[in-house]
């Protein structure tokens, strides 16, 4: 066999040394183990998901407002975290409904009068994927789900790059327009591992939206899937979605 | 073993490793947080900074604390659904101290939000034209909204 040339030779040790490399981290994360999250809150015992009865909102927009509120969203045009469409179904065109959301429903919608179309309000917010798209193409490791199923940004780690906002297809990613990085819909995080509702949740006056825990035998969550014909969004995409929808017309996408 | 005789290059290269490897060990060192992949392949203190954020809306347990009457009232009428802070606004600062006011709601603009009427509403909820139903007249003149009228 030749001697290989210097060009060869340093396209194998560069191999060499990401592949130790690869290894090393590797090695790294699997003696890791688990380690102690937050004081008095148990994230591996909790399994968060969301149900949202379509058949109960009013479009009143409140929890576009609360949202915007408690987790001090930018009041920007397209800075979402949760947001309401209202949906117009011609019965003669039902594949082409009319969607609007004028500023994501926070102001509430204008009065519709007309008849002859099937119309409704859907909420929308971040699905908190199980197999979340948004994840996987993040570089950095600044979005990442926790041991609680929620999705969640890493501001200080987010180089702002967009790959999430364009990998997410249910559009529930937005770059903050102050620290150019991506934000999205946390769950209220700081709410729920304090024993709290999200902000949507609690303030929502016809309990359209609700908070459920997956691992909690006890929760009415389980009552409510098993009763109910619950779909979720784009199940196509093979996200798994923890957004449940009651209620959801064919049309909403 | 003549072939064997000069080893002078495989030391150069032993070295070139060497310093390979150790300039890949201090870069990731330097450059990898410490909290980096304790939990998952992200920084264990995003949880915690997630979590750290304030709460504004302090929810209807805090309300009940103090104002159980009221909350007693409305669990069993037709606003038994409604937070208090739909109406009223975020009152985490007001719960936390008693001595920070709570903004009183303007009752017609605040029933407006939900009750004024709309094609995509679903049936059960009551709508009403309110210039038609009471011209300029306040909501509050007639209606309660801890106890609305069946």
């Amino acid at each position: 066999m030749p001697a290989p040339d210097r060009r060869t030779f340093l396209l194998q040790t560069g191999k060499l040394l990401v592949l130790t490399a690869s290894a090393a981290a590797a090695w790294d994360y699997v003696m890791a183990g688990e380690p102690d999250q937050a004081p008095g809150y148990d994230a591996a015992a909790h399994w968060w998901a969301m149900v949202i009865d379509v058949e109960r909102c009013i479009g009143c927009g409140l929890c576009v407002r609360a949202c915007k509120t408690e987790n001090h969203v930018s009041l920007e045009p397209d800075c979402f975290r949760t947001w309401v469409e209202r949906y117009e179904i011609d019965p003669d065109d039902p594949d082409h409904p009319h969607v609007t959301s004028p500023n994501g429903g926070y102001d509430g919608f204008p009065p519709l009068t007309k008849d002859g179309v099937k119309t409704f309000f859907v909420p929308k917010l971040c699905n908190q994927c199980a197999d979340a798209p948004c994840v996987q193409v993040c570089p950095v490791g600044a979005t990442f789900q926790t041991p609680d199923g929620v999705v969640l940004v890493d501001k200080d780690y987010c180089l702002g790059c967009r790959y999430c906002v364009q990998a997410c297809p249910y559009g529930c990613r937005y770059i903050d327009p102050e620290t150019h990085t991506a934000d999205k819909c946390t769950l209220c995080y700081h709410r729920i591992s304090r024993g709290l509702k999200p902000a949507c949740v609690e303030i929502c006056p016809t309990g359209a939206r609700s908070l459920g825990d997956l691992k909690d035998p006890n929760d009415p969550i389980h009552e409510f899937l098993r009763t109910h014909k619950v779909h979720v969004l784009k199940p196509q995409m093979a996200t798994h979605p923890k957004t449940f929808y009651n209620g959801l017309d064919g049309a909403v996408r | 073993m003549a072939r064997f005789s000069s080893y002078e290059h495989l030391l150069r290269l032993a070295a070139l490793f060497v310093v390979g490897i150790a300039l890949f060990a201090g870069l990731r060192w330097l450059l990898v947080p410490a909290d980096y992949g304790l939990i998952g392949p992200y920084r264990a203190s995003a949880l915690t900074q997630n979590q750290a954020h304030s709460i504004v809306y302090a929810g209807r347990l805090a309300c009940r604390e103090c104002h159980s009457d009221v909350a007693d009232a409305l669990t069993t009428n037709a606003h038994a659904s409604v937070g208090c802070e739909s109406c009223h606004g975020a009152l985490a600062a007001h719960a936390g101290d008693p001595g920070v006011a709570a903004v009183r709601p303007d009752p017609r603009a605040t029933c407006a939000g939900c009750h004024v009427p709309d094609a995509a509403k679903p049936a059960a909820l009551k709508t009403v034209n309110f210039a038609e139903h009471a011209g300029a007249e306040s909501c509050g003149s007639c209606h309660q909204p801890h106890a609305p009228r069946p």
